[in-house]
């Protein structure tokens, strides 16, 4: 059976449209992804995330043990900070994109929902010789973001420290209706906005808390259009195991001077040589959707592929990443996609393709 | 407009028949269940269209669905405020979001469409 949050049955009484992902029951709109789209850009919308995977590590050891498995460095973090790295197989490519959150006495890693049960693996298989234990939170806690313009006004009424004043990529570990919660300044929309984990009987009374002081219910569907406007890559389309972190670009979260973790050797012959192939975004004309797979091509020629793809309800064009060679990912460079038989111009722009003013 | 004189396929387009012609659009239903529609492409005006094959294709954010002519017949008329305004199927359906009208030349596909209890019933089962 699926899993499900414990906000399940209000996102059903409220019209959600469910569908699975990851093995999760979850809503993908309530009314249209637009509209929803649009609540995050102007007011603030409300997700559920609560089907990601929070691990908590803890130990003497915690911080070695992560270090030696993710690209980014989190040695230098200092509690309450938060960091973006990604984990790679000993070939370079990416098994997950994850969020490090740097505690007083803990780690928090925050995984895709889609790859829980295969990073709990490969922690595991990597543990010995460090003293730590990795904890599966999960399915006692919920997780909500807040995204959007008015998250802080909506949100900080409710929590018991201040949180106007975190800093992006920071978070506390405070209170909410007298139970604890951590609330972060982060997000995945390209929008202000904070992410709350909290007990899971605590999520029902926060969603409501927060929907009756105005803020909207917000699916996956969104979610995708949101953060594809914003640049962000999403595991399992722009990012999987045959795909390393420097092509896909995003090399400010490898750092491999002096660092040693699966895949580092493969991805520093990558960085001195150059990728072969680039993550780049598309802007396409007329209407249709370049969706997943599509191909790209020049001259007639297939010279890559499309990863993920919609209409920017935001920017009112249609947009797509991409993967192509890296002797034609040049911004303003004119290629076509392959949108089921049909040649669509589409121009190579600079990601993001949308950023907040 | 009086909605039973429609008649429906399972795949929720619905046939308006005046005589020999006939307009052809989807339903309410069809529309709700599509939500954020992005494009739509119709056929031009003296093809052909044949009973149970696609004669077009609307695309919302989340996918791309195709058209299932009712009957077989003509284009003879498009609507292209349609193909420019895409809105007009979400505020009226059944009046000036209507696609194509076609001139039936074939009818035969006529006992296999629904009628308006029968495609009520169709949805209700499919919404669950």
């Amino acid at each position: 059976m699926a899993l499900r949050t414990p906000c399940y049955d209000w996102h059903v009484e409220h019209g959600g449209r469910m569908v699975d992902f990851a093995g999760w029951d979850m809503p993908v709109q309530y009314t249209s992804i637009t509209d929803e789209h649009h609540a995050v850009r102007n007011n603030c919308g409300l997700f559920d995330v609560s089907h990601m995977a929070r691990l908590k590590i803890a130990g003497p050891d915690d911080s070695q043990f992560i270090d030696s498995l993710i690209t980014n460095d989190i040695t230098g973090l200092k509690p309450g900070e938060i960091r973006y790295s990604l984990m790679t197989n000993t070939l370079g490519g990416v098994l997950d994109d994850i969020l490090v959150y740097r505690f007083e006495d803990d780690f928090m890693m925050v995984v895709n929902a889609s790859n829980r049960e295969k990073i709990i693996d490969w922690l595991a298989r990597h543990q010995s010789g460090f003293d730590v234990v990795v904890t599966d939170m999960t399915f006692e806690r919920a997780m909500i973001a807040v995204q959007g313009p008015n998250s802080v006004s909506l949100l900080a009424p409710l929590v018991a420290d201040p949180i106007a004043s975190l800093k992006y990529y920071t978070g506390i570990k405070t209170s909410i209706d007298f139970s604890p919660a951590l609330v972060s300044r982060t997000g995945y929309t390209g929008e202000d906005g904070f992410e709350v984990i909290l007990p899971a009987n605590k999520a029902l009374v926060l969603w409501e808390a927060l929907i009756a002081s105005g803020a909207h219910a917000a699916g996956l569907g969104c979610r995708d259009t949101l953060r594809l406007e914003a640049g962000m890559p999403l595991y399992g389309h722009e990012l999987n195991e045959s795909i390393d972190p420097l092509s896909a670009g995003l090399g400010f979260a490898v750092k491999l001077d002096n660092r040693h973790f699966p895949g580092s050797k493969i991805l520093g012959n990558v960085k001195q040589q150059g990728p072969n192939v680039r993550r780049v975004g598309l802007e396409l004309s007329g209407k249709r959707i370049a969706r997943e797979h599509a191909a790209v091509l020049k001259d007639g020629a297939d010279v890559g592929e499309v990863t993920s793809g919609t209409f920017s309800p935001t920017l009112e064009k249609t947009i797509a990443m991409a993967y192509v060679g890296v002797e034609l990912a040049t911004i303003g460079n004119d290629l076509q996609v392959d949108i089921r038989g049909t040649g669509v111009d589409a121009k190579i722009v600079k990601l993001p393709f949308y950023k907040r003013g | 407009m009086n909605q039973s004189d429609l008649k429906y396929r399972p795949t929720h387009e619905w046939i308006r028949l005046e005589g020999n012609e006939a307009v052809v659009g989807i339903s309410e239903f069809a529309v709700k269940q599509l939500t954020d529609l992005v494009y739509i492409d119709l056929p031009a005006v003296g093809r052909q269209v044949k009973g149970g094959e696609t004669f077009g294709e609307v695309e919302s954010v989340k996918a791309v669905s195709d058209l299932y002519a009712p009957l077989s017949g003509e284009v003879i008329a498009v609507n292209d405020a349609l193909v420019d305004d895409l809105a007009l199927l979400s505020s009226d359906p059944f009046g000036k979001g209507w696609m194509i009208k076609i001139k039936v030349t074939d009818d035969s596909k006529l006992g296999e469409l629904l009628h308006p209890q029968a495609y009520e019933a169709h949805c209700e089962a499919e919404s669950h």
